[in-house]
């Protein structure tokens, strides 16, 4: 295929996509456009993990803490001075941040930068741990943003939560986010930066000696990935728009593990299927939680049964399939116009069959 | 604060750190053996604790028995969880096996969660156990002193088992080289399996223990003590039995400590584990009594 019909694809493919956007943001009702926006979040949140467990092959468990920092970020900065006062009853707000009040889109960008400063702080130390006791210092650390948070009830409200968030993530919003995220990874992965992640994640040791600077492409990869994870945290608690502490524990790491291992890790694009998949289907067996009519039996509700499904799922996924949805391939026009070209193959061989033989 | 109120702190900061000891020595067991963080230990702790008390609650057994059929049960249940989801794994990288674990340890909690109910259940503790013994001042439950005589023995016989049975000299030869004791003969699996069997009844020991001396159980109950054990192996050195404890102690202590001292950190009573992991990490990455090993190029 040439690169001019790949250009004309793939801008084919965005206005149709915009399309799409348009439509549901008009048409679809409250809680399918939720689910639908819900999947750019954590779209961002899986592509963010994908980084660190997919191409620098660090496994960081402390996603939730990163989110945790972000979303509050955001929160406070976009509060106006009113709704804090309302918030902080127990224990009245810090004065400074008091009157600090901005619009979304750089309260947004700060919150992804602050993540990304504290990001930056944990790596120092925590990279120079190896992959297992990597695991446990970062949910250790996002242990300990969520205590803090907790417990410092003049900055954060400790455990009543902020509430009333304005629901600044709409459709366009966090679709955007979605978009320059998957846009920034694909550049990143292509540059020579993407190449050198990719080396320290096949081989520490022969990417050092080849002159990587292995250190720092794994803390600017954590940086980097805090960065997102900061943003994808904001977005998701202005969507939801409420926040508290408990929401950010390990249970939310979890599923972006899950995105992330279903996907592929290592592909762009399995992240981006597979934060459809799973969000969609997170949403659509819901109802094994409630009570079920079993043609004679009717069960109680059972909660947890969900969860179960899916802890299942991904068991069997790492057991029986290792590379996930796209292993670590990335879908293009090349590989579609190829998988096309194979199955007409196959059908055109059916056909032909009859006269030869 | 009086002497009193110290020893009485003492006496259970001896009682949480004896469980905590409990429970890591099965993570530093099993790490040492196949280098793999055993996430659903901690939900093999819970398990443990929802069979005795189902032993007692639903079939009416005597506590005792009811304990030793939760440990023998747990045991196996430990050594099925390896060949379903660590043995396919062992020769895929790292991160698949750990991934599989946090897989597992999900997949007990929220099946625990339909089967026993996610509301707490509050526990009956026997009476041999929950009477109230004076030493001059202090007093504490009976079960508070059974822990540690328990942990202590334990740590007895596991240094046995492990330095002086056939057993326990395959154990140390399949955690040195895995290849190696193959070729040697060593039944690897075999070994793994009753590493694992042994870890789980000792984290299910630890969870009936504590349902004893904390008794509410909740399907999720697993989850904290899990972690914090581990950070206990680790700051012991990990792959070490006596570290383990020592760990498991250590943590105990500055704990409750902390809390007595300067109560307005209680609310942070939960970051020290990780505040002091994090510190040990820095300071000496093989733990307190771990040994130094090359990196293999």
């Amino acid at each position: 295929m040439n690169k001019k019909n790949k250009t004309w694809l793939t801008l084919g493919a965005a206005v149709a996509f915009l399309l799409l956007l348009a439509v549901a943001d008009r048409f679809f009702d409250a809680f399918t456009l939720r689910v639908f926006n819900l999947c750019a979040v954590y779209m961002v949140l899986a592509l963010s993990l994908n980084l660190l467990l997919g191409f620098t092959g660090l496994f960081s468990l402390g996603h939730a803490g990163f989110m945790a920092v972000g979303a509050y970020t955001c929160a406070l900065l976009t509060m106006s001075r009113e709704l804090k006062e309302l918030n902080f009853f127990l224990t009245p707000i810090l004065p400074w941040l008091r009157d600090l009040s901005m619009p979304f889109l750089p309260a947004l960008f700060i919150a992804g930068l602050v993540s990304a400063f504290i990001g930056f702080l944990i790596a120092a130390p925590a990279l120079r741990l190896r992959d297992d006791y990597l695991a446990i210092a970062t949910l250790g650390f996002a242990e300990i943003i969520r205590v803090l948070i907790t417990n410092f009830q003049p900055l954060t409200n400790g455990a009543q939560g902020l509430k009333g968030l304005p629901s600044y993530s709409t459709t366009y919003v966090v679709w955007a986010a979605a978009a320059v995220t998957a846009a920034f990874m694909v550049l990143l992965m292509r540059s020579s930066f993407g190449r050198a992640m990719k080396a320290v994640k096949d081989d520490e040791i022969a990417a050092e000696a080849m002159g990587v600077n292995v250190f720092r492409v794994k803390v600017t990869s954590f940086t980097v990935s805090s960065f997102f994870a900061g943003v994808g945290g904001a977005l998701l608690g202005h969507m939801i728009t409420t926040i508290d502490p408990k929401m950010f524990t390990f249970t939310l790491t979890y599923n972006i593990i899950l995105i992330v291992v279903l996907g592929g890790s290592g592909s762009i694009s399995g992240s981006v299927i597979a934060s459809f998949v799973v969000t969609i289907l997170m949403e659509a067996l819901r109802f094994l939680d409630e009570p079920m009519d079993l043609l004679f039996v009717r069960t109680p509700g059972l909660p947890g049964l969900r969860m179960v499904v899916f802890s299942v799922f991904l068991m069997a996924v790492i057991i029986f399939r290792q590379r996930g949805l796209m292993g670590n391939k990335e879908l293009s026009w090349d590989s579609l116009s190829r998988a096309g070209l194979r199955l007409r193959r196959r059908a055109g061989g059916e056909g032909k069959e009859g006269p030869n033989a | 604060m009086t002497q009193a109120l110290f020893l009485q702190h003492l006496a259970n900061a001896l009682a949480l750190g004896s469980l905590y000891a409990l429970i890591a020595i099965g993570y530093t067991m099993v790490y040492g053996i196949l280098r793999l963080i055993n996430f659903a230990h901690g939900d093999v702790f819970m398990l443990g604790a929802y069979l005795a008390f189902y032993g007692l609650a639903l079939f009416a057994l005597p506590w005792w028995l009811s304990l030793a059929l939760a440990l023998f049960v747990t045991a196996f249940f430990g050594v099925g969880l390896e060949r379903v989801a660590y043995r396919p794994l062992r020769d895929s990288p790292r991160i698949s096996i750990m991934i599989s674990a946090i897989g597992a340890s999900f997949l007990i909690e929220n099946l625990a969660v339909v089967l026993f109910g996610g509301r707490p259940k509050g526990v009956n503790v026997p009476t041999i156990l929950n009477t109230v013994v004076n030493f001059g001042p202090v007093s504490v439950l009976s079960v508070s002193l059974v822990i540690p005589v328990c942990t202590f023995v334990i740590l007895a016989v596991l240094l046995w088992v492990v330095n002086g049975t056939k057993t326990g000299m395959a154990m140390r030869a399949v955690s040195t080289d895995i290849e190696a004791a193959r070729l040697m003969g060593v039944d690897v699996d075999k070994v793994v399996s009753f590493t694992f069997g042994t870890g789980s009844l000792l984290a299910a020991l630890g969870g009936i223990l504590w349902s004893y001396k904390y008794p509410q159980l909740n399907p999720l109950m697993g989850m904290m003590p899990g972690i914090k054990c581990f950070i206990a192996a680790v700051i012991g050195g990990i792959g070490n039995i006596r570290g383990a404890v020592l760990g498991g102690f250590l943590l105990g202590f500055i704990e409750l400590m902390t809390v007595a001292f300067l109560p307005e950190l209680s609310g942070y009573r939960d970051a020290f584990a990780f505040v002091l992991l994090i510190l040990v990490l820095l300071v000496k990455p093989t733990g307190l009594l771990g040994k130094n090993q090359a990196e293999k190029v």
